[in-house]
C-alpha cells in the first residue's frame, strides 16, 4: 500500500514539473504553429540565471520572477527578429529554434562552466513531511500546488478573460482574427513571452529537485514533447492529463519494470500517435 | 570546433640544448582530446586544468625537449573522437595522445591506434577491459579502473564498518556496473550481503522513484554515481528523510562537484585513488598549486590528466626524449615508476595499469568547505585486488547482472 502512495506521490510531483515545462511549449504551439525546440534550452538558462539571482543573494520568489522575466524578454526578442521573418515555413522555425538551443547551451557553459549546480531551496520548504511511516519532501508537495495552480490560471486566462478570447480566436482562425481588429502581432508577442517565461520560471522551480547542468535542456526536451503528443498539441488541457499520465508512468513503470527505464516514457507516445496521431485531447488540423 | 595550440616554453629551449642537442631542434607533439562543449564538459576543463598544471611545472620541456600540446574538444562524442583522433595523429603530427575522457570515447579510437601504433594515455576513462581481457599494446592508463578503488570499499564495509545487508544504486552504464560488481564481490566474500540493486538511467531526471524504493532493512546504501548525478542523488536522499549512512562511489563525491554540494553530503563514506586532503608533501604542493590558479580543490579528472602528462614525463626521461622507436617508447611508458605524487607511489603492471594506494575517504567540513578525509590506506592495489590476473581474468568482465542480488 505504501508503495503506491509514495510512488503515486512521485508520479504526481514528476508530472507537475512536466506540466510546468510542457505548458508554456503547448500554449505557443496552440497559437503559433511553432515547435519550440529552444524550449528546453529555455528552462535551463532560466534555472541559471534564477540560480544566479540566489547566489547574488536574491530570494528565491524573486528568483523565480527573476528566471521568468529574463525568458521573457530573450523570447520576445527571438520571435520578433528571428522567427517572425520566417513566418509560414515552419521547417525553417524548426530548425533556427533547434540552432537557437544549441547556442544557448554553449552560451551556459561558458558563463556558468560544465559544473553541475544545485538549486538551493526556500528554507522553509526542507525537509520531509511525515505521515506514519511515509516521508515526502516538502518541496515536492509545493510543486505539485505549483502546477495545479497555475492550470487553474491559465485555464482562467485562456477561457474567461479578454485576452484568452483573443487567442482563442487567433488559434482558430487567424486571418479572421485579424480582420476583426485584433491586433495579432503583439498578441503573438505576448504569447511568446507568456510561454517563454513560464519555461524560464519552470526551471528555477525545478533546480532544487532537478539541479541545473549542462544537457538539462536535452533531457527536458523530449519530455516535453512527449507531453505535448500524448495530450494532444496545442491543448491546455491535453498537456495537463498529459503530463500526470506521464508522470505516473514514469514514477510506477521505472518501480514495477526497472529494465524498461529507458524506454518506458516513449511507449504511450507511440501507442497514442498508432492509435490516435491527434492525441487524447487534440482536434484535427483545420 | 576550436582548436588552440599551446606553445609552452620558448626561452627554456636554450638552457636545454645543451643536454641532448639533437633532439631539442624539434619539438616533439602531443595530441591532447578533451571535452570543451556538452555534459561532459566540466570534467574536460578540469583535464586541462590539470594538464596545464603540470606542463607549467615542466616548463614545456621534457627530457630535453620541447612539448607542444595541440587541443582538441571531442565535445565527448565517440564518432567525434574518431575523427579529431585522426586529425591530431595525421594533420597534426601528434606522436602521442593524452585522452579521451570518457570511456566509450576509448573505445571508439581503440583499433585507429591499434593500427597507427599511436601511444595513448588516458587521464581518465576507467573501463575494466581496456587493460584486462582486451588490452591494447599501445594504451596505459593514468588512473584505476573502474572497479580497482572499490574492492577494498567493499571489504572495509564488511569488515571495519560490519555492515551486513546493503542496498545498490548506480548509474545504469557500464562504469556504473563495474563499480557496482567489484564492490558486491569482496563486500559478499567478507560475509556482507547486497539485497538489491538498483539501476537509474544516466540521465535520470530525478531519483525519488528510486530512493523510495530502497529497503527499509538495509544498513548502508551504495551510490555509484558519475558527472553530477552525485549532487542530485545526496540533495534528494536527504529531502526524502533517509537515514541510512552512505557509501559512495569515487566520483559520487568527487572533489570536482563537491564543492557544489551541502550538509547532504557530510558524512559520505568513500574510496578512491586520490583525495585532494591526503597528507603527504606531494599532494600538499599539488593542490596548493591547483587552489591557486583555479580557486578549487583538485578531483578525479584534474589529478587524472596532470598525471597523464608526469607519466609522459617519467617515460620520455627514460628513453632520453628520443621516441623515434615507438615499441621502446611504449615500453618504457608501462615501466613508469613513480615514487611521489599526489597518488602517492605509482607504478604499472604489466597491463598498462597503475598499481595504486587506495584511501577510503570520509566526507567532512573543514574551514567551510568540504573534503574528502582519508580514514583509512589500502597500499598497492592492483586492478586484480587479492585475486592475481589468472583467476581474475578467468571470469567475465563485471557486468549489470554480475553475482545477482538475491
Amino acid at each position: 500500500m505504501n508503495f503506491w502512495i509514495i510512488q503515486g506521490l512521485n508520479g504526481l510531483a514528476f508530472g507537475s514539473l512536466l506540466f510546468i515545462l510542457a505548458s508554456g511549449f503547448s500554449l505557443i504551439f496552440g497559437l503559433m504553429r511553432i515547435v519550440n525546440l529552444s524550449h528546453g534550452a529555455y528552462f535551463m538558462l532560466g534555472a541559471y540565471v534564477g540560480l544566479s539571482a540566489i547566489e547574488a543573494g536574491v530570494n528565491f520568489w524573486i528568483a523565480i520572477l527573476i528566471g521568468g522575466g529574463a525568458i521573457c524578454i530573450l523570447g520576445t526578442v527571438i520571435e520578433r527578429f528571428i522567427l517572425r521573418r520566417l513566418n509560414g515555413q515552419p521547417l525553417a522555425q524548426v530548425l533556427v529554434t533547434l540552432g537557437i538551443a544549441f547556442i544557448i547551451a554553449d552560451t551556459c557553459v561558458w558563463i556558468w562552466t560544465g559544473d553541475p549546480r544545485p538549486v538551493p531551496m526556500p528554507r522553509e520548504l526542507t525537509g520531509a513531511f511525515r505521515v506514519s511511516n511515509l516521508a515526502f519532501p516538502i518541496y515536492r508537495l509545493f510543486v505539485i500546488g505549483v502546477a495545479f495552480a497555475l492550470a487553474a490560471a491559465l485555464w482562467f486566462l485562456l477561457e474567461r478573460s479578454r485576452l484568452g478570447a483573443m487567442i482563442r480566436a487567433g488559434v482558430d482562425d487567424l486571418p479572421m482574427a485579424r480582420a476583426m481588429g485584433i491586433r495579432t502581432s503583439l498578441l503573438f508577442s505576448a504569447v511568446f513571452c507568456l510561454g517563454s517565461a513560464l519555461a524560464g520560471a519552470g526551471g528555477v522551480l525545478a533546480g532544487p529537485i532537478l539541479s541545473v547542468y549542462p544537457g538539462l535542456d536535452s533531457d527536458m526536451l523530449p519530455l516535453a514533447l512527449v507531453v505535448v503528443i500524448l495530450g494532444g498539441v496545442g491543448s491546455l488541457l491535453g498537456a495537463f492529463v498529459g503530463s500526470l499520465i506521464i508522470g505516473f508512468i514514469y514514477s510506477y513503470g521505472q518501480a514495477l519494470f526497472p529494465d524498461l527505464a529507458y524506454v518506458i516514457l516513449f511507449l504511450p507516445m507511440v501507442l497514442v500517435l498508432t492509435l490516435r496521431p491527434t492525441g487524447l485531447f487534440g482536434r484535427q488540423a483545420i | 570546433m576550436v582548436r588552440t595550440r599551446i606553445f609552452l616554453s620558448t626561452t627554456i629551449l636554450a638552457a636545454c640544448t645543451a643536454l641532448t642537442p639533437l633532439q631539442a631542434a624539434e619539438s616533439l607533439k602531443v595530441g591532447f582530446m578533451t571535452v570543451r562543449s556538452g555534459a561532459l564538459a566540466a570534467g574536460g576543463r578540469q583535464m586541462e586544468e590539470g594538464l596545464k598544471l603540470c606542463m607549467d611545472e615542466h616548463r614545456g620541456v621534457m627530457a630535453g625537449r620541447k612539448i607542444e600540446i595541440i587541443t582538441a574538444d571531442t565535445a565527448g562524442q565517440p564518432a567525434v573522437t574518431k575523427t579529431k583522433a585522426q586529425e591530431l595523429v595525421e594533420r597534426d603530427g601528434a606522436q602521442v595522445l593524452i585522452g579521451p575522457l570518457a570511456a566509450f570515447e576509448a573505445l571508439a579510437i581503440d583499433d585507429y591506434i591499434r593500427q597507427t601504433k599511436t601511444p595513448v594515455i588516458s587521464p581518465s576513462a576507467a573501463a575494466e577491459d581496456l587493460t584486462q581481457r582486451k588490452p591494447n599494446p599501445w594504451f596505459v592508463r593514468a588512473v584505476g579502473t573502474s572497479a580497482q578503488a572499490h574492492h577494498p570499499l567493499g571489504e572495509y564495509a564488511a569488515k571495519d564498518l560490519h555492515y551486513k545487508k546493503i542496498a545498490i544504486i548506480a548509474d545504469d552504464f557500464a562504469f556504473g556496473h563495474e563499480i557496482a560488481a567489484g564492490f558486491q564481490r569482496t563486500f559478499e566474500q567478507n560475509g556482507g550481503k547486497v539485497v538489491q540493486k538498483l539501476w537509474s538511467p544516466l540521465n535520470a531526471a530525478e531519483y525519488g522513484t528510486y530512493i523510495t524504493q530502497i529497503d527499509p532493512s538495509v544498513d548502508a546504501v551504495f551510490a555509484a554515481f558519475a558527472g553530477g548525478n552525485g549532487i542530485k542523488f545526496l540533495g534528494e536522499y536527504k529531502n526524502y528523510g533517509m537515514q541510512k549512512p552512505v557509501l559512495g562511489a569515487m566520483t559520487t563525491v568527487d572533489e570536482g562537484i563537491l564543492k557544489r554540494m551541502g550538509d547532504e553530503a557530510v558524512g559520505v563514506i568513500s574510496s578512491g585513488w586520490y583525495s585532494a586532503a591526503t597528507d603527504t608533501p606531494a599532494n600538499k604542493k599539488f593542490v596548493e598549486a591547483v587552489r591557486k590558479a583555479y580557486s578549487a580543490d583538485p578531483g578525479y579528472y584534474t589529478v587524472g590528466a596532470y598525471m597523464a602528462c608526469q607519466f609522459l614525463n617519467n617515460a620520455l626521461e627514460q628513453v632520453k626524449g628520443d621516441i623515434s622507436d615507438k615499441a621502446a617508447f611504449m615500453k618504457a611508458l608501462r615501466n613508469v615508476n613513480i615514487s611521489q605524487s599526489p597518488y602517492g607511489p605509482v607504478k604499472l603492471d604489466t597491463y598498462g595499469q597503475p598499481i595504486l594506494d587506495v584511501a577510503i575517504r570520509k566526507v567532512e567540513k573543514k574551514d567551510g568547505r568540504l573534503q574528502n578525509t582519508v580514514i583509512k590506506t589500502y597500499p598497492a592495489v592492483s586492478q586484480f585486488w587479492t585475486y592475481g590476473p589468472d583467476e581474475f581474468l578467468k571470469s567475465p568482465v563485471y557486468s549489470r547482472d554480475w553475482t545477482p542480488a538475491k
